[in-house]
């Protein structure tokens, strides 16, 4: 980043390749939709490139990033901006995921078994509900957490909250998570 | 450890993020308490579970586009830029410098001496008759109606 602020237009393209797909993931995550997920991932690179003369190395790039990131989310999912235009993660597959961008496919064509493929999706239908029903705050500690493996300090400072605040939020969101997830939790037990 | 204080660490157990110390505290008590021991492995499941949710890809154009974006963002500009003027204000303010410098070399440099004054003063009642004359309907009628006349008229009078 302070070689984007020096100027060198060349690292604005390294941190754009490197932090694209997180960013475009996490807040498809968190507004489940995936066109507002690739514009508001817009807005945070666009903020990126205003702030670049101003950026002060005073924290981890990856915690300012995602504390833009998290802020125009919040601010998306409370606005309700979007809501006419809400396709929920459940919905049928359509042009969305037709054009092979998510995974499940990929899942879906190892398990050729009808049954297999549909117990797969029922999995992922439940996981994907699941993380959907938590709360904002939960729902974006959660996806820093585990799929952006921050540490608590980092998701503190992104979510302004003390660490410990921060722990008993997470905590809050895996049980949560544990309830929901129940009928997965005891399949997977008993394998 | 009690089984509530439990509940700040076992994430941290689970994701391996625990100090060494607060690691085997929490060993000891999963190995001495089955309520958490099964809590310890159904947090462990959700989040293997987790894995399992697929991942997006960026759309062909989320590149194409931003790199437009970014394009079209103005370039910042330094304190020297903004005392700098635009270039037509600039153009516009020379042609004006150059206008005014031209009206100015058309007026008289040199005020009126005291003895122009003079002459000025004498010669106004002939110049107010000038003004009266050269405005005298009747008298270009005159000049008009002259051309006219006939010569034989004059030679007529000359002989009367």
């Amino acid at each position: 980043m302070l070689d984007v602020k020096a100027g060198d237009e060349q690292s604005f393209t390294l941190l754009l390749h490197r932090y694209r797909s997180p960013l475009i993931n996490f807040l498809y995550r968190m507004v489940r939709n995936r066109e507002q997920a690739e514009d508001l991932a817009q807005e945070v690179f666009l903020r990126v490139y205003r702030a670049r003369e101003e950026y002060v190395p005073s924290a981890k790039f990856t915690t300012w990033l995602f504390r833009i990131a998290t802020n125009l989310a919040l601010n998306s999912v409370r606005d309700n901006r979007y809501q006419r235009m809400e396709i929920s993660l459940d919905a049928p597959v359509t042009a969305d995921t037709e054009d092979g961008d998510e995974k499940t496919m990929d899942v879906a064509e190892k398990h050729p078994n009808i049954e297999q493929r549909l117990i797969e999706e029922t999995r992922k239908k439940m996981i994907r509900h699941a993380i959907e029903k938590l709360p904002e705050k939960q729902r974006a500690a959660v996806l820093l957490h585990k799929y952006q493996e921050l540490d608590y300090g980092e998701i503190s400072k992104i979510l302004e909250c003390s660490e410990s605040a921060l722990k008993s939020l997470l905590f809050r969101a895996y049980e949560t998570l544990r309830v929901e997830l129940a009928p997965l939790v005891a399949r997977q037990a008993k394998q | 450890m009690s089984c509530s204080r439990m509940e700040s660490k076992i994430l941290g157990y689970v994701d391996g993020r625990l100090k060494e110390s607060e690691r085997l505290e929490m060993e000891k008590h999963v190995s001495t308490c089955a309520a958490c021991r099964v809590r310890v492995n159904e947090f462990r499941t959700v989040n293997v579970l987790l894995d399992e949710l697929p991942m997006i890809e960026p759309s062909a154009a989320f590149d194409i586009r931003l790199h437009a974006r970014v394009a079209a963002e103005p370039a910042k500009q330094s304190w020297w830029a903004w005392s700098m003027p635009a270039p037509r204000v600039a153009f516009a303010a020379a042609m004006l410098a150059v206008a005014m410098a031209w009206v100015g070399s058309r007026m008289p440099n040199d005020p009126l001496s005291a003895d122009d004054i003079d002459k000025i003063n004498q010669n106004l009642p002939v110049l107010e008759n000038y003004d009266v004359i050269s405005d005298f309907s009747p008298l270009s009628d005159l000049s008009q109606q002259a051309p006219d006349d006939d010569p034989s008229d004059s030679n007529q009078s000359q002989q009367m």
